[in-house]
């Protein structure tokens, strides 16, 4: 071209922003952080706050009279009920109020600390992770800014968090829980997650992967509430000490009501938060502090066969739900013993028991129990059979199908695992509360009882297995529609016990079906048709995924 | 010769887009077939269809004799398929992954394994997640070529790959082609096109709209000329076939129908020629040929070098492609005969 193109002027110069420091854009990106959850933290608050209020006023109906707020002191009052809960001090003046923080703030600190860690990681190594953080840095935006706005995010949730618990709680009118309880009630759980945020913050720092981030800061959250519950069953609670949620239990919030172990959280956070944006000086921009172990360059025989890659592929999870059972089972086995005792006074679970039957209160305990086991695992056995939707979507399953893997053999080695695995889920489940049982009645039968009465349940968790590959098959886009198997087996089995829901509600829910072992009688019929209808449904699952489009990108 | 790929009126909606719009494909045992067309023309749909991932509204398909829907297993054991993105498994190897995808298409040369491991610079110990897009592609094409299959499917393959590795590549599927394996490759990185591909195939909205050897394409496009005269070169505008004449003093620069170069270069050569470049049509030209009316609808009917930025979604005419700026090179050409400038960019002095 003859055209002389005349030098573009360079722009005047850009408007001034706040310095060269390290901080520039924060404040942009915190809006634009609180932006992106508008929907998701509200939803975070609200489930926590409506959680609490709701839980109060059970223990208001549920505990009525001071006989049955003695009964539950006595219970509460042993080495298994200490380590579910809280500190003994406050069995000392047992009102709801002191309920609450004995009972619901070191649960609460959990969900707290996970929403934090969330939130941290969400908005730091996320972000890093896939990229964004790098276009975003390359802006005016300050080496810790990313950071500094994830934790301003995180501690204004949590002050927020605080403050609907102060006057949720404080304007609900309970006896025992007063105003400057709530408030206290309300800060604390804000400096535990608070603390967990900070924790969050340094475990960001170190791998260069969100999931195995939030993984690290979880795994911190689980080994505090583990020293708080050996501590407190052990007695003299020093164990206790090493653990944030130890400190915040130990407040004694609607006893004694004491503040200052919340300054122990702000200084832990102070020194979590300070060490956060030390180490993320020290590291690259995505990447992580701890560099990415290798692998094997050679796969392996079982993993080159489609049922052994479908286990490598779902391995972490079972283990996961595995040990989380048997802990659970072992929690409410090592109860059976003072079963009876504790449940003695509560007439809504009295009357439950009688409708289950059976030969001893803590064998029907155990028959209820027994629901929320297969519920938990049928949570396993949903995700794990929508894993070949979520491959699909992910465009996973695109070159695998495109080799010598047809497309039943892709499906039934992913259902095989789920089926198998649920299964092996209720086993250990079983065994927990089996054992536990058997220990703190002493009543060794029940080993063996309580894990058959456990695997009674897995033709339910198979037919939950057919409806997910029925929608698999034929509605890929509803699958998740699948989540309403568990979700509804809960409510009507967990709650319409106690809640009395008609019987025709029970039978929609394949669980309503399973014979309520040990308490209640074996019945084959029952469990056969379920297995059929297991395997017509996932039958006709494939045949709908045989006929369909592979979704691809 | 035989039909390694043979495709007849193939039809595939999905909702209200008209992907596939009666496609027809023919692909030669032991060729190397490029597949060129811009993104959402219908070159995935198309593969993914003769993978039997995605079934077909209406029209034939068969591959190597085979239905790809109904065959689809016993297909997929000659054949390898490479994806133009590339997903992993975040905590499996690419080692791993190789292995699983070679072994699940039964079975796995392992000596070429590794030295396609060696000569694409690949580390196969890391873990899927830790991958850029580019090793991503490499682990496919390494599980793709370290099989004996004998029908290659390749979507866009080098989508990531540096400029050294796209050598490697291109190598790889010589050598491939060498031993006899059909190659669909497509593509819409031209040189990589030109390099390696017998015949080409042009997409566009779901049809074929040109299908035939390199040469036979550029009989009907334009040749480039840009010479330096002694004396300023005139009358060129008055010859027909020639287009976008500039003129810088002694210097001259047009475009010209493949039929009509030979008239004027003669009348060039009246001005003494000095110096003399003369580019064949590159495949920017071919497809711009094709997708030429789509850019007029986007107001810059200036044909650029850089690629074909072809808009799929607009719903511009659907019938045949009418290419407004270039008058004669619809119908046949008279005499294909002009031999000296049909090779590459040569210089005369």
């Amino acid at each position: 071209m003859s055209t002389v193109t005349t030098a573009a002027k360079s722009p005047a110069p850009a408007r001034t922003v706040t310095g060269g420091n390290a901080l520039a854009g924060t404040r942009t990106l915190i809006r634009f952080a609180l932006r992106r959850d508008r929907v998701r933290l509200p939803v975070w608050l609200l489930a926590l706050t409506i959680g609490t209020i709701a839980t109060a006023g059970n223990f208001q109906t549920l505990y009525a009279s001071t006989e049955q707020r003695a009964s539950v002191v006595r219970t509460m009052d042993s080495p298994a009920g200490l380590a579910m809960t809280g500190p003994r001090h406050y069995l000392t003046d047992y009102n709801f109020g002191s309920m609450m923080g004995h009972q619901m703030l070191g649960f609460m600190a959990v969900m707290v600390g996970l929403m934090s860690v969330l939130i941290i990681a969400r908005h730091t190594r996320a972000e890093e992770e896939t990229g964004r953080a790098e276009l975003v840095r390359s802006t005016v935006v300050g080496r810790h800014a990313h950071l500094a706005a994830a934790l301003t995010v995180a501690v204004l949730a949590n002050l927020v968090l605080a403050l609907l618990l102060a006057f949720g709680l404080g304007g609900a009118g309970i006896e025992g829980v007063d105003t400057g309880g709530s408030l206290l009630y309300g800060f604390s759980h804000a400096a535990i997650g608070i603390v967990f945020a900070a924790v969050a913050a340094v475990t960001v720092q170190f791998t260069a992967h969100a999931r195995s981030a939030s993984g690290m800061a979880l795994a911190v959250i689980g080994l505090a509430y583990v020293l708080r519950a050996s501590g407190d069953a052990g007695g003299d609670g020093t164990v206790s000490w090493l653990s944030p949620i130890g400190w915040v239990q130990r407040t004694y919030v609607y006893v004694d009501d004491r503040w200052w172990p919340l300054l122990l959280c702000l200084a832990l956070a102070v020194v979590c938060g300070g060490a956060a944006f030390a180490l993320s000086t020290r590291r690259d921009v995505g990447a992580g502090l701890r560099t990415e172990r290798l692998g094997r360059p050679h796969a392996s025989d079982a993993l080159t066969r489609p049922f052994g890659f479908a286990l490598r592929l779902h391995r972490g999870m079972l283990f996961g739900f595995g040990a989380g059972l048997f802990l659970m089972g072992a929690m409410y086995g090592s109860i059976l013993g003072d079963a009876e005792d504790m449940l003695k006074n509560i007439d809504q679970i009295q009357e439950a028991l009688q409708r289950v039957g059976g030969a001893s209160i803590a064998e029907s305990f155990a028959s209820m129990v027994m629901i929320v086991l297969s519920v938990v695992a049928s949570v396993y056995v949903v995700m794990a059979a929508l894993r070949p939707r979520a491959e699909e979507t992910a465009g996973r399953a695109e070159p695998l199908l495109a080799t010598g893997l047809s497309r039943n053999r892709w499906v039934g080695s992913h259902l095989a695992v789920a089926m198998l695995g649920g299964t092996l889920l209720l086993v250990l489940a079983g065994l927990g509360i089996g054992i536990a049982g058997a220990a703190s009645t002493g009543d060794g039968g029940l080993v063996l009882k309580l894990t058959g009465g456990a695997i009674a349940y897995a033709p339910a968790l198979w037919v939950t297995v057919g409806v997910a590959v029925a929608l698999f098959g034929w509605f890929p886009r509803a699958s998740t529609v699948a989540w309403i198997v568990p979700v509804y087996a809960f409510v009507v089995g967990y709650l319409g016990e106690l809640l009395q829901f008609p019987s025709w509600m029970a039978n929609l829910s394949p669980f309503g079906h399973v014979p309520q072992l040990p308490a209640a009688d074996m019945s084959w019929p029952p469990l056969l048709i379920l297995t059929a209808l297991a395997v017509a449904l996932t039958l006709l699952g494939l045949a709908g995924f045989r006929r369909r489009d592979l979704e691809t990108k | 010769m035989t039909k390694a790929i043979t495709v007849s009126g193939l039809h595939k909606s999905f909702g209200r887009t008209h992907a596939l719009d009666g496609l027809d494909l023919d692909v030669e045992t032991g060729e190397v077939h490029g597949f060129l067309g811009p993104n959402g023309a219908g070159k995935s749909t198309t593969i993914r269809v003769l993978l039997g991932l995605l079934r077909a509204d209406s029209g034939a398909a068969q591959l190597l004799g085979r239905d790809p829907w109904s065959d689809a297993v016993a297909l997929h054991r000659h054949l390898a398929y490479v994806p133009g993105d590339v997903e992993l498994w975040p905590g499996l190897t690419g080692g791993e992954a190789i292995d699983l995808l070679s072994r699940l298409r039964g079975g796995i040369n392992s000596r070429r394994r590794d030295e396609l491991i060696e000569r694409f610079d690949l580390d196969p110990t890391k873990k899927g997640r830790a991958y850029s897009k580019g090793n991503r592609q490499k682990v496919a094409i390494v599980a793709a070529l370290a099989s004996d299959a004998e029908l290659l499917l390749l979507d866009e393959p080098t989508a990531g790959l540096d400029p050294l590795m796209e050598v490697v590549f291109q190598d790889v599927i010589a050598e491939a082609k060498a031993a006899g394996k059909t190659v669909l490759l497509s593509s819409h990185i031209l040189a990589q096109v030109e390099k390696l591909c017998d015949r080409v195939s042009i997409i566009r909205l779901g049809k074929i709209v040109q299908s035939g050897t390199l040469s036979e394409m550029r009989h009907l496009t334009r040749t480039t000329v840009e010479a330096e005269t002694k004396y300023p070169a005139t009358g060129l505008d008055t010859l027909t076939g020639v287009h976008g004449l500039s003129t810088d003093g002694n210097r001259v620069r047009f475009a010209v129908d493949g039929p009509q170069l030979n008239s004027a270069l003669r009348q060039l050569t009246e001005f003494g020629v000095r110096s003399l470049v003369s580019h064949p049509p590159t495949l920017e030209e071919l497809m711009l040929r094709h997708y030429g009316d789509e850019l007029a609808h986007n107001g810059s009917a200036k044909p650029q070098a850089s690629g074909a930025p072809g808009t799929p979604d607009t719903p511009a005419t659907p019938g045949t492609p009418g290419t407004p700026g270039t008058p004669g090179t619809a119908g046949t050409p008279g005499t294909p005969g002009t031999p000296g400038t049909a090779g590459s960019k040569e210089e005369v002095r």
